[in-house]
């Protein structure tokens, strides 16, 4: 175990995927020599070489669409994204190539690619730097999107999404890179250091694609959630005094339906809660699955928490971020419904 | 004789080259590949040429002013003495409204900031050059167009603060403005989007028989993204009236120029495979920035299409305050560029021809950093980003033209 920060964490993924297997390849903007904006692949270059880490032109697209002819040819690249803002370009590469070239060609070809990109907002970034596109991957079939909240998932997760055989879109919430936001923007900042899944395992293990994670145990209410808003939701769980269930998804397709109905059905109130924006978030297909399952067991309509339904503002980053209070009031709604 | 075949030579496996600067940290810096011609050498040809007939221009360097500070060659003379103070001024303003904006960022006042350090000329020089009514579309490193159009300092600061008087209310990131008043297009953090939509308001311009051109705005290392190459495919195609700018300052954050270039010569010669007229430039000249602004201008208003400038200038700063250049380059390697300051180089121009005096100078650098801190101190009545800000009940306006009923809904959950 080593304590590790989540850029640490996604460092050391790399670092142990690369090591294992010499087909995977790392390449992005400003990833090769410098390590990233955000140093996730800070020393790749220094450690595996010029070929196997490195720097790439500013075309997105070009990055996905030459990930996806090696990943034809054979290797296994995790790119980088600089942000999640910027994949758009890509988005045809991904949606139309990656994510059915295994089922198009009958298996012919695959793309066994993982994308990675910081996601989410809390840094005063604005409209292109604090975005949370997580649904416009999780519509289309033939990708994977998963997203995780701490260090020790995101080594796991990144190490499992970079060996899985079909394209992997791989969340990094920004504002967790550095410790454990819990949407308290005006308390001092925590670091990784100071919490338990800093604790991150030595060497090689795996967080399945598909796994959620209870987070907090209890039998109020359940909050389905992940990346940032699992902190936000703890945080809200303590306020309230709410004994709330806080689970994890840390991977949205696959999607871990035991954990989640298992958690419904025990506290028979749910409350589902991202950054992204409401209408068509991944939360509308979050009450869907909920309600189709275990019905029976709701006391309560799903509450869903989200970002407003506008583009992500600069000063008014409080006012849009589905923080503390605001979560703490719809669990507060929804332990009140009779 | 023995003939080495080289068809018919293969290594024992491919190997893939991957480019690497001249110089890293600790590295003596190095421009050894830098084309630079002699100030006064490159022909100015008519604005009816065709593009054909210039391919030579996209390879030299288009430069007037000369090591003693002259104004020579073909290209000399757009400018007189008065002009060429007000450009001096605008330049200064530029330089010393970054330092000013840099301090407030380390104060607290604002969130993020952009400066253009080294690369004043081209933005203030290419604006100088435009009728006030064309529009430019800007990338984040030209506040430049907007100080050489005379826009209000205390409103581009009040955008900076995200304040209660930022036009923007509060949405944009700091230095990505917008006025339609000013020519200056609404800025994007997304790369590259605006070099192919200044096109289509040029080609709109064209469509409406209208006199206005447009000018567009690329970084070198956006030029890698799609919509640099969409612009150049509409912009031949349709012979739009447009001024398409590359601005070539060596770095894309931490990537130097030859991942964007590629193996081609230059930038500007991406614009031959359009057919599209090409230049390329001295940027830290600021009377070749004008004669060239001037030239494409007149072109495009002439109806004689597009041109593509390679303005070939250096990012002496960091690409924003999020960032710290001695961890990718040499830290002296400002210091070693060749193309010089281009304050500096219009200052002794200035003094050469007797039109200036390093009193007068200083006497200017004075009294525009007075104008300058007076304007941060207006906008510091108006709010800072820690404090006054637009209400945010404005957060659910102008997403569309209407609030519809689920925004009205969500504004009202929010309790704006
Ligand atoms: C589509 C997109 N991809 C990536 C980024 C992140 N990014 C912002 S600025 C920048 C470098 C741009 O360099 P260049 O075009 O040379 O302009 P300069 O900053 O040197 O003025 C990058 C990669 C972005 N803003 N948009
Ligand atoms: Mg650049």
């Amino acid at each position: 175990m080593t304590r590790m920060t989540m850029v640490e964490a996604i460092r050391d993924a790399h670092t142990v995927a690369m090591e294992r297997d010499d087909r995977v390849v790392v390449f992005g903007q400003d990833v090769g020599y410098f390590g990233g904006v955000f140093r996730c692949t800070q020393g790749l270059q220094k450690r595996f070489g010029k070929h196997r880490c490195f720097d790439t032109p500013i075309n997105e697209s070009g990055i996905v669409g030459v990930a996806i002819g090696m990943g034809a040819y054979g290797l296994r690249p995790c790119v980088e994204i600089q942000f999640a803002d910027y994949v758009y370009p890509a988005y045809d590469q991904i949606v139309s190539e990656a994510a059915r070239l295994r089922h198009r060609s009958a298996g012919d070809f695959t793309a066994p690619l993982t994308i990675r990109m910081p996601t989410g907002g809390g840094i005063f970034g604005g409209q292109t730097h604090s975005q949370s596109p997580e649904s416009l991957f999780t519509h289309v079939a033939g990708l994977k999107t998963v997203i995780p909240s701490n260090p020790h998932d995101a080594k796991g997760l990144l190490i499992a999404s970079i060996e899985d055989d079909d394209p992997v879109i791989f969340l990094e919430p920004k504002r967790l890179y550095n410790g454990p936001f819990d949407g308290h923007h005006e308390r001092p900042i925590v670091p990784w250091s100071a919490h338990p899944l800093g604790e991150v395992p030595d060497g090689h293990y795996t967080v399945p694609l598909g796994s959620a994670r209870v987070h907090r145990a209890g039998g109020d209410l359940t909050v389905l959630t992940y990346g940032t808003m699992v902190h936000v939701a703890e945080a809200a769980a303590a306020e309230s005094g709410i004994d709330a269930e806080i689970i994890d998804l840390r991977s949205l397709v696959p999607l871990d339906l035991d954990t989640i109905t298992t958690s419904v059905r025990k506290t028979g109130r749910c409350v589902v809660a991202h950054e992204a924006t409401l209408t068509s978030g991944f939360g509308a297909e979050l009450c869907a699955v909920v309600q189709e399952h275990v019905l029976s067991s709701l006391e309560a309509p799903i509450a869903r928490v989200a970002g407003w339904d506008t583009p992500y503002p600069h000063a008014h980053e409080w006012n849009y971020f589905p923080g503390p209070a605001r979560l703490g009031a719809a669990m507060r709604a929804t332990m009140a419904y009779r | 004789m023995h003939v080495v075949d080289a068809e018919a030579a293969e290594p024992d496996g491919l190997r893939l080259r991957i480019p690497e600067p001249k110089a890293r940290p600790g590295d003596k810096p190095v421009f050894r590949d830098l084309l630079i011609d002699r100030a006064g050498e490159v022909r100015r040809p008519p604005i009816d040429v065709r593009p054909a007939d210039i391919v030579d221009l996209g390879a030299e360097m288009i430069r007037v002013l000369d090591i003693h500070g002259d104004a020579v060659g073909p290209w000399a003379g757009t400018l007189d003495a008065e002009q060429l103070r007000r450009g001096l001024r605008d330049m200064l303003t530029v330089r010393i409204f970054d330092a000013r904006m840099l301090q407030a960022h380390r104060q607290g006042n604002t969130s993020f900031y952009m400066q253009s350090l080294g690369e004043e000329a081209v933005a203030c020089a290419h604006r100088r050059a435009l009728r006030p009514d064309d529009m430019c579309f800007p990338t984040y490193r030209q506040q430049g167009l907007l100080i050489a159009a005379d826009y209000p300092l205390v409103t581009m600061i009040n955008q900076i603060y995200s304040n209660s008087h930022d036009p923007l209310k509060g949405r944009q990131l700091p230095v990505m403005y917008s006025s339609r008043d000013a020519g200056f297009f609404s800025i994007s953090g997304n790369l590259g989007t605006q070099f192919v939509q200044a096109v289509g308001w040029a080609m709109a311009s064209a469509l409406r028989t209208d006199t206005r051109i447009a000018s567009g705005w690329i970084g070198d290392g956006a030029t890698a993204e799609s919509d640099f190459h969409s612009a150049m495919v509409f912009a031949s195609t349709y012979h739009a009236p447009v001024i398409l700018n590359i601005v070539n300052n060596q770095w894309a954050i931490s990537t130097f120029q030859g991942f964007a270039r590629g193996d081609s010569p230059t930038f500007a010669t991406r614009g031959h495979g359009f057919g599209i007229a090409s230049l390329r430039v001295d940027g830290n000249d600021y009377l070749a920035v004008h004669a060239v602004s001037s030239w494409a201008a007149a072109r495009a208003r002439a109806n004689h299409g597009p041109t593509l400038v390679e303005w070939v200038t250096y990012r002496v700063g960091a690409h924003s305050t999020s960032d710290d250049p001695s961890a990718y380059r040499p830290q002296e390697e400002p210091f070693t560029w060749p193309l010089g300051d281009p304050i500096d180089r219009l200052k002794n121009h200035l003094i050469r021809i007797g039109e200036w005096s390093d009193e007068q100078h200083q006497q200017c650098v004075a009294e525009v950093e007075a104008t300058v801190r007076e304007a941060a101190s207006e906008a510091e009545r108006f709010g800072t980003l820690r404090s006054e800000h637009s209400s945010p009940a404005s957060m659910f306006d102008d997403v569309y033209a209407t609030l519809p009923d689920h925004l009205r809904r969500q504004r009202e959950q929010a309790g704006f």
